[in-house]
């Protein structure tokens, strides 16, 4: 693995964060906090970790990815630009009628999208899908699956880790966005962050923890994979993160925005409006 | 001989394994129930023993599909279907990608399992999916044909498989096309529009009819969706009545389709004989079957009903 670039995987973290503030403010509402939270990740993801062509979209030998959480569409989709999977300003178009970028990742319409998700919790099922695939045909891409820590209270995803577990599924990744609120509520409740790492490790698969905002940790922590086992990196963020009026706040799950947040929150991520 | 439907489909997907290198077989531990086991015994590294999760198995099997395999999802129908009809949505529908669901043990005759265990709904669900193709075999020769084609039919499809012994209904040389029906017997007074294990049925009320001197022609539809609407409309059309038969509820199964298509094309009265609005219940498979009034007998009080010969 080469070293990770920092400063180029913080400036793509923070135009992600741009793109999606402009999106929403397009758009009226949008779902804000957990697309912000995910930045870092997904400029790790695309500008560091994965093994893919962005000028061939179905390359069969690339890593594959999926957004389980497909609720932050937003931030995909500005990564996914930014890689040059289509021009970023095809993202003011999001949710329009006949649009390529649909409120949900759709792998039908979206170059770069690997799998349709937006019914929470079935993205790591797909993603021991694609990891037997490889072992099955004898490939070597990994697959890399991206959580909520709301939707792992949903049953399916707790099927999927047992079986990878029991699968020993080496080519397997799922890193999860622990920002600590769902719609409604904290998570915590349901997974207490003392208790969840070993409930994930009680499942068969190796747990790294990292400050999911720290670029270098997250790709340090992504690029060894686990000995005999799948990979958990929990990545330990802040809900809205990068904007002072969001962070933390549950009310910004999804959330309309004026043009005089928008401005504030531009302004904070150091960028004109 | 009559073959028991799961043992032709488990034999025929062996078969298939050795032709298609990507095809894939899950199961949620009923492998020896339902007959998928066979083919794990010789492809043991296409073989994914998922445990009893068939949410998840949807899921792996889409996962898989992205990847260039022809995965074969099995279940009893009742869990293949509703358990896990979400990810069928979403996972699979929605992206379009070729899992192909089989669901057994479909209809009433569950080995004395009840409602949990019986499949009266499936068919209704799953036709009213946008993609998915639905196919319900009439005999072991059928079901083996459509288990042999399964990689061959595009995009995601539903095979609904029956547990036991059905006898044969598809004429010597036929080949099963996905789409299309096919006339079994011809006739001109009513037409009995089948499928599944239903279609042996129809033919015994038929060869019943006759003696009364009724012409009951028989059109088999072993692909529910998508309809073959021209068969339908054209064995209606030269009849003064139709009445459909399926082991399954009269809400959202074969009946629906056929009422729906002649109710746009050709209208005119439609009867449907299968299980009224309730759930399934144990007992002996052909008292059950009696008893809520899906058998030849009640097909053959339906059509006398129908064209006002006596009966109901």
């Amino acid at each position: 693995m080469t070293a990770p670039d920092v400063p180029l995987l913080t400036e793509i973290a923070k135009r992600i964060r741009v793109h999606v503030i402009r999106t929403v403010l397009r758009l009226g509402s949008g779902h804000l906090g957990g697309s912000l939270s995910a930045a870092e990740i997904l400029s790790v993801l695309y500008f560091h970790t994965l093994r893919i062509r962005p000028e061939e979209p179905d390359w069969p030998g690339r890593d594959r990815f999926i957004l389980s959480k497909g609720h932050a569409a937003l931030a995909y989709y500005a990564a996914l630009a930014e890689r040059g999977y289509f021009p970023p300003d095809e993202l003011a178009g999001f949710g329009a009628l006949g649009s390529r970028l649909q409120g949900h990742p759709d792998m039908r319409r979206t170059p770069g999208v690997d799998m349709s998700t937006g019914s929470l919790g079935q993205g790591l099922s797909a993603g021991v899908g694609m990891a037997l695939a490889a072992r099955i045909r004898g490939e070597g891409w990994r697959t890399y699956v991206l959580l909520g820590d709301g939707e792992i209270q949903e049953g399916q995803v707790w099927e999927a880790a047992m079986l990878a577990g029991e699968l020993r599924l080496t080519g397997l990744t799922a890193i999860l966005d622990f920002n600590r609120l769902s719609q409604t509520r904290s998570t915590t409740g349901a997974h207490p962050p003392d208790l969840l790492p070993g409930r994930w490790r009680g499942f068969g698969w190796e747990v790294r923890e990292v400050d999911g905002h720290d670029v270098s940790a997250l790709a340090a922590a992504l690029d060894r994979p686990a000995d005999g086992r799948p990979l958990l990196v929990v990545a330990h963020t802040v809900k809205g993160r990068g904007v002072s009026f969001m962070e933390g706040r549950p009310e910004w799950h999804s959330h309309p925005l004026t043009r005089e947040q928008a401005e504030q929150a531009l302004a904070e991520l150091g960028v004109r409006p | 001989m009559t073959v028991a439907m799961r043992d032709a489909y488990g034999e025929a997907l062996a078969q298939l394994g050795g032709l298609r290198p990507d095809v894939v077989v899950l199961d949620a531990d009923l492998g020896n129930s339902v007959r998928c086991d066979g083919f794990g015994r010789l492809y043991s590294d296409r073989y994914i023993q998922v445990g009893i999760a068939e949410q998840n198995m949807v899921g792996v099997a889409a996962g898989l599909a992205a990847c260039g395999l022809v995965p074969v999802v099995n279940s009893f129908a009742a869990f293949a279907v509703c358990r896990a009809l979400d990810q069928i949505r979403v996972s699979v529908c929605q992206t379009g990608l070729p899992v192909k669901v089989v669901g057994s043990y479909s209809g009433l005759a569950v080995s004395k399992g009840g409602s949990t265990h019986a499949s009266v709904e499936d068919i209704a669900v799953m036709r009213a999916l946008p993609g998915m193709t639905v196919i319900v075999p009439g005999d072991a020769e059928e079901a083996a044909q459509v288990t042999r084609m399964l990689p061959d039919i595009p995009g995601p499809v539903y095979l609904r498989l029956y547990r036991n012994a059905v006898p044969p209904v598809v004429p010597a040389g036929y080949r099963f096309r996905p789409g299309k029906a096919v006339l079994l017997r011809p006739g001109t007074d009513v037409a009995i529009v089948s499928t599944g294990t239903m279609t042996a049925r129809a033919l015994e009320a038929a060869g019943r009819l006759a003696g009364r001197g009724v012409g009951a022609a028989v059109l088999h539809v072993p692909t529910v969706k998508p309809l073959d609407e021209e068969a339908v409309v054209d064995v209606a059309a030269r009849c003064r009545a139709v009445v459909t038969a399926e082991e399954h509820s009269v809400i959202g199964g074969l009946g629906a389709a056929v009422a729906e298509c002649l109710g746009e094309r050709h209208p005119m009265p439609v009867h449907r004989v299968g299980v009224p609005d309730r759930f399934g219940e144990s007992g002996p498979d052909d008292e059950l079957l009696a008893h809520l009034g899906v058998d030849e007998a009640a097909i053959e009080r339906r059509v006398l009903a129908a064209l006002g010969e006596g009966g109901g």
